[in-house]
């Protein structure tokens, strides 16, 4: 990459963080983010440090994560229209996260395990479904099952968030459609904790991605291990969903969107797609974060309304170019 | 011998009708191979099973002497070249870059691509005349120039054999013989090569040998001049044939199918 691009790209997620960091029920100019972020007296200290620097870097690590596994996703099973929420995996997570808040078994380190259990399910009954329509995996099945799998599993979710009496678990349901009030340094630090592995891991993955993208034929005739890769992928998407659903909810099309808008720019191979989506992605996030906050404001959207305002066109569009 | 097949016997399915039967064939340095036969007769099972992707319920297949299935992935793609039938493309790269993609198993998953690299690459693209096109995108490329591409990616393996299958399948006469003029002369210049072909009179003229499968049984293998003669060709292929000689009584023996009332002389 040349040096002005990357020049381009770092002042455009600053801007982006700035942004996230500005916009809210109180906006704050530069000058003061900036007294707020140096002086623990300055007068916006409080909202910059408590409230919006967690949330502005969570909606950014979620955002990128997201991408990253749209890309991987769309990588594997050779769709560009694959992402975690079609794929079925969101909904699996989101349900396995309501069944463990719902029986009180889970704190807040747990809620991801429970939650990547639930994608890992999805992911083995998408599979499954796909298989039965026929021996060879189709990609078109496989996103038909997992759009079906999801569905049903978000079904089953919020059958259990409706029947259930406690008033914690009625409040999940505005969690679960997504949003970053609720952000604070400790919803950050274990979003970061599980995300760290699977992200390295697909990173180093990222030249059986290249191979993946071909087909599996001519990916293992160039000396991938497809299967391992296939194992690894699925493994670390879901638990990036999970981990993702544990700390914002369900958000939907960031995955489909970033690595489009991505592969509109350039066409990379995945050792520079990985890491371009993830600032993308992260910069989308922060901010569709941002006008969830400023719509409406006083009140605030779920940011994963946002994300599908945004994703749902441009998932008509992909889809008209793919079926052309 | 670098490529060896012994006895194969694979069956699809459970009971299925076996799609190779006992079918033994060998391909070795600075020798093309061409294996022919009518659709369905198993030539691709063939591909599969020489290049360790099916597992076949008989026989075996071994690579520079050791059993095909042990072979590591990787490894293995620094022995043998493989170019399947089909190859969409989905997310289109540059030419540059999937040539690139062939240094995959020569290249550890944080190991930068260095000098040995990029000159396999160079090499690759000049030897298959893709050089002038390496910055453009994939799928802009002719049929024609996008098998090159593919071949030049294989030859980025610096495998010492190379499998292709059907490679002028869709092609017009020009890029046809371009594609089987340049997988002779890397024949002659060392690897060793095995071509699955449509094309009988190519086969005959650009292979040293040839294997000619029906029905998933071996019916004959041996020079072209062995293999095509008009009682063979005829009952497989099941249409009356001339076989005149290309190039006076020693050329190479060509296929005319007759059309009725036509005879052979």
């Amino acid at each position: 990459m040349s040096r002005s691009r990357l020049a381009l790209l770092v002042v455009g997620v600053a801007a982006c963080l700035v942004a996230g960091l500005s916009a809210g029920s109180v906006p704050l100019a530069p000058g003061e983010i900036w007294a707020g972020l140096r002086n623990a007296d300055a007068p916006a200290s409080v909202i910059v440090r408590e409230l919006r620097a967690p949330r502005v870097l969570l909606a950014f690590l979620v955002g990128g994560s997201l991408g990253v596994c749209g890309a991987a996703l769309q990588a594997m099973i050779r769709n560009p229209l694959a992402e975690p929420y079609l794929l079925g995996l969101s909904g699996g997570a989101g349900l396995g996260a309501v069944l463990a808040i719902a029986t009180r078994a889970a704190g807040a380190w747990a809620v991801p395990i429970a939650a990547f259990v639930g994608a890992l399910g999805a992911v083995a009954l998408v599979y499954r479904l796909s298989l039965v329509a026929g021996r060879r995996l189709d990609p078109r099945v496989l996103l038909l099952s997992g759009v079906v799998v999801g569905s049903f599993f978000i079904a089953l979710m919020s059958s259990i968030m409706v029947l259930s009496d406690s008033a914690a678990t009625r409040n999940a349901f505005l969690w679960l459609l997504g949003g970053f009030g609720s952000s604070s340094w400790q919803s950050l630090g274990v979003f970061a904790a599980y995300a760290v592995g699977p992200l390295a891991l697909l990173g180093l993955h990222a030249r059986s991605l290249d191979l993946l993208a071909l087909g599996e034929e001519p990916a293992q005739y160039l000396g991938a291990d497809v299967d391992r890769t296939m194992r690894v992928v699925y493994g670390c998407t879901a638990l990036l969903t999970a981990a993702s659903v544990a700390a914002c909810g369900i958000i939907g099309f960031v995955g489909l969107v970033v690595p489009h808008a991505v592969r509109t720019v350039a066409r990379p191979l995945h050792r520079s797609l990985l890491p371009l989506v993830f600032l993308a992605g992260g910069c989308f996030l922060v901010l569709c974060d941002v006008a969830s906050r400023v719509v409406v404001r006083p009140l605030e959207l779920p940011v994963g309304v946002i994300t599908a305002l945004v994703g749902v066109p441009v998932f008509a569009l992909l889809l008209r170019r793919t079926l052309t | 011998m670098i490529v060896e097949a012994r006895g194969l016997t694979v069956v699809y399915g459970r009971n299925g009708r076996p799609a190779l039967r006992g079918v033994s064939c060998a391909v070795e340095e600075r020798r093309l191979v061409a294996v022919v036969g009518p659709n369905g007769s198993g030539k691709t099972t063939l591909v599969r099973a020489l290049s360790g992707r099916l597992t076949p319920q008989a026989g075996t297949v071994l690579v520079g002497g050791r059993s095909v299935a042990e072979w590591p992935r990787k490894d293995l793609a620094r022995q043998i070249g493989v170019l399947p039938q089909r190859e969409e493309i989905l997310f289109p790269l540059k030419v540059e870059e999937t040539v690139l993609l062939g240094r995959y198993a020569h290249l550890g998953p944080l190991a930068a691509v260095g000098e040995a690299d990029r000159a396999a690459v160079r090499a690759a693209l000049e030897r298959c005349d893709v050089a002038a096109f390496a910055e453009r995108p994939s799928d802009s490329l002719s049929g024609g120039e996008w098998q090159r591409v593919r071949l030049a990616r294989a030859l980025a393996q610096e495998p010492r054999a190379l499998i292709l299958d059907e490679p002028t399948a869709s092609l017009d006469i020009r890029h046809e013989m371009e594609l089987f003029e340049l997988v002779r002369r890397l024949v002659d210049d060392g690897l060793a090569g095995l071509v699955i072909t449509h094309h009988l009179n190519l086969a005959a003229r650009f292979a040293d040998r040839v294997v000619l499968l029906s029905g998933g049984d071996l019916v004959a293998a041996g020079t072209p001049a062995e293999v095509f003669t008009p009682e063979t060709i005829g009952r497989v292929f099941e249409w009356p044939v001339a076989v005149p000689r290309w190039g006076g009584e020693d050329g190479s023996p060509q296929i005319v199918p007759l059309r009725p009332g036509e005879s052979a002389s």
